[in-house]
């Protein structure tokens, strides 16, 4: 443990989440309507079928290695650790992949699937318009039909993710139903997989969504935490002592998680957004001021009113903009094993600028809560222990919010 | 016998086919959902659905999904709903009234809670569009306590295995959704959906209503020679939209659309 001020987590062994139904304890599990169930149906059966086939498993690996650049280097950030004293910080560095984020390792594995399932249009929902350029990325690669849905409200945040997408192909749609955000996104992909469920595979971004998805997209995110292992064992001779990720949906940090869960000498921290304030209301932290509910097609926690009515989030971060959160966290948070803490706006903005000027990094604005935290928790560590940042994403697509932010005209 | 079943009773032994109209509760108001609600019954309505209105209607088209940003902008909510039937109740006990929605409500209310409120109320049956029969199982207790019927969907994606399991669980009707898609969308295949009803009727005695895509009396009566409840939503909705500033013309067009639809589908049953 890093500190005895910090409570101990659980310990875990024999983790095997989901069951077959896809239930992590209550959570998870599969809530759409039965227009869809046919589809899943067939989704499971593919995934079941692929993820054990060696001949896509080689396919999958050499994308990732000759396309994606993996295996994405641990960086030890000696200047910001020697800045914040305590705890040596490392990162482990998934802008540098293809697209400049984690999201591709998982619409790699889906388009391949989707490939194999003889589907020829690909559809995604996206926030900040990383999964969108991750996507439309692999369409493009692979030859498929792309439509991407993103709220207009991101659309205006996220310009550059935008015509990134455009340029590659695919067809953007602005959603202007609900709160114009990522959640309205994700519900106008599915109203569109329902209508063109024949030739149409939904690619989810995140480890939300009805079984398979949470299960599928965290295994073909756990690349992060495999290799993780691995390169802190080569370069530190041992397992990090801590690992912090961000948490919108949670994709990176569930990947980062997952292979470290039985491992006791880890503590896991996921960082929500919580934009000006938890206290405020206008925050993303579903897992620190929310409750269970449905939404989406799984059971989490959710950020709703008295009525079960789903309420307009606010962060920074438009990937961090989310009223709900993976269901696998919110079981790792109910038994105790993760801790999920949360990071405003401005401590984000503060870390994304000392990362810039002390390493070189320019982060995402999501990855930066994760860094920020990271800041506060080593400062309460000693030095021999380290910490392992999940640096989700870069920032390139951030810095035009970030001027606008602070006054400054591009 | 329930509600339901003494209405589909009483309509058989008249060679009538339901008919169903759904409009969602609060929109633009409760009062004008409830004094619909009676008008719609003097215009031919068999069966009420009342929506419940929800944040994020993902299985709903782009007319249901603006009445439930009117209605809850209103707020209108689940317990909201509750009342106008209770207040229906007073002067109506014999029409069948059913509550279309999504699971979170109901999830943040509480099953029991949500149950016991709703049959007190007068409510017949609870249709919950993201809830298949797998994770139905406490819900669906919570219900028989009570006496609500569990109204289930299926679709033309709905192979053998599904029919089965949706006709082990569900009371009431089970609602046939009659194309691929959202609700509001689309052209309707009548040889394709006769095909699938007879397929359904293989594995339930229940009634099955086919929804989805009704717009107008020629589709509803051929809906009735194929279906035994006949459900319209969006094109009802559409008028209330049309006649925002005006509610009184916005229900002449519901209860005038309803009419047209009652003679058209008695022609083709009668």
């Amino acid at each position: 443990m890093p500190t005895s001020d910090n409570k101990k987590q659980a310990v875990v062994t024999d983790y095997n989440l989901p069951d077959e139904r896809g239930h992590f304890g209550p959570y998870g599990g599969l809530f759409v309507g039965e227009t869809l169930m046919e589809s899943i149906d067939e989704l499971n059966k593919a995934y079941a079928k692929f993820i054990r086939d060696p001949d896509f498993l080689a396919e999958l690996d050499a994308d990732l290695h000759d396309y994606v650049g993996r295996p994405s280097p641990i960086y030890y950030a000696e200047r910001l650790t020697k800045e914040t004293g305590g705890a040596q910080i490392y990162l482990k560095r998934e802008d540098l992949n293809h697209t400049g984020a984690h999201k591709i390792n998982n619409t790699i594995g889906q388009a391949l699937l989707a490939k194999r399932m003889g589907k020829t249009r690909i559809i995604a929902e996206t926030g900040a318009g990383q999964h969108g350029v991750a996507t439309a990325t692999v369409a493009a690669r692979l030859g498929l039909e792309c439509v991407i849905y993103m709220g207009a409200e991101d659309i205006q945040r996220q310009s550059p993710n935008v015509y990134r997408m455009k340029l590659l192909g695919a067809k953007v749609v602005a959603v202007t139903s609900g709160s114009q955000t990522l959640k309205d996104a994700l519900n106008e992909a599915l109203r569109d997989w329902v209508t063109n469920i024949d030739n149409t595979y939904y690619i989810i971004g995140t480890v939300a969504g009805p079984h398979p998805y949470p299960a599928m997209v965290r295994d073909f995110q756990t690349i992060i935490g495999r290799e993780s292992r691995e390169q802190m064992m080569a370069k530190t001779g041992h397992l990090p002592d801590a690992l912090v990720a961000c948490v919108g949906g949670g994709s990176n940090a569930i990947g980062l998680f997952h292979p470290f869960i039985e491992d006791e000498s880890v503590s896991i921290y996921g960082v929500e957004a919580a934009g000006l304030g938890v206290e405020t209301g206008q925050h993303s932290a579903p897992l620190n001021a929310g409750k269970p509910g449905v939404l989406h097609g799984n059971r989490t926690y959710l950020m709703a009113d008295e009525n079960g009515e789903i309420i307009e989030t606010h962060s920074i971060s438009a990937g961090l903009d989310y009223p709900g959160v993976g269901p696998e966290h919110a079981w790792l948070k109910d038994i105790g094993r993760a801790e999920y803490v949360s990071i405003k706006d401005d401590e984000a903005l503060a870390a994304f600028h000392q990362l810039t000027r002390v390493e070189g990094i320019i982060p995402a604005l999501e990855s930066s809560h994760a860094v920020a935290y990271a800041i506060k928790l080593a400062k309460t560590m000693s030095k021999d222990q380290t910490i392992l940042v999940c640096l989700s994403g870069r920032g390139d697509k951030d810095i035009f919010t970030i001027a606008e932010l602070e006054g400054i005209e591009l | 016998m329930s509600r339901l079943d003494q209405c589909f009773k009483a309509l058989k032994d008249s060679k009538q086919k339901a008919l169903v109209p759904f409009i969602t509760a609060g929109d633009p108001s409760a009062d004008f959902t409830l004094n619909c609600m009676h008008e719609m019954v003097k215009a031919g309505a068999s069966i009420i659905e009342l929506g419940v209105p929800f944040s994020d209607p993902m299985a709903d088209g782009p007319v249901i999904q603006r009445a439930s940003e009117r209605a809850l902008a209103n707020r209108m909510s689940l317990r909201g709903v509750i009342e106008i039937v209770r207040a229906f109740r007073e002067t109506d006990q014999t029409t069948p009234v059913i509550l279309m929605g999504y699971l979170n409500p109901i999830e943040f209310m509480g099953y029991e809670t949500f149950a016991s409120a709703a049959a007190e109320a007068g409510v017949d049956g609870v249709l919950t569009v993201d809830i298949p029969p797998e994770e139905s199982a406490d819900l669906i207790a919570a219900y028989d306590q009570h006496g609500l019927a569990p109204i289930f969907l299926l679709s033309p994606t709905s192979h053998e295995n599904r029919i089965k399991k949706v006709s082990a669980v569900a009371k009431g009707y089970i609602y046939y959704v009659s194309l691929k898609g959202v609700t509001g969308a689309g052209n309707l295949e009548l040889g394709e959906i006769e095909t699938k009803i007879k397929e359904i009727k293989q594995h339930t005695s229940l009634p099955i209503a086919i929804g989805f895509g009704v717009k107008n009396a020629d589709i509803a009566a051929n809906i009735a020679k194929i279906g035994d409840a006949v459900v319209v939503g969006s094109a009802l909705i559409n008028c209330i939209t049309d006649h925002l500033d005006n509610q009184t013309q916005g229900q002449q067009g519901i209860s005038s659309l309803l009419s047209e639809m009652r003679t058209a589908m008695d022609a083709v049953t009668q």
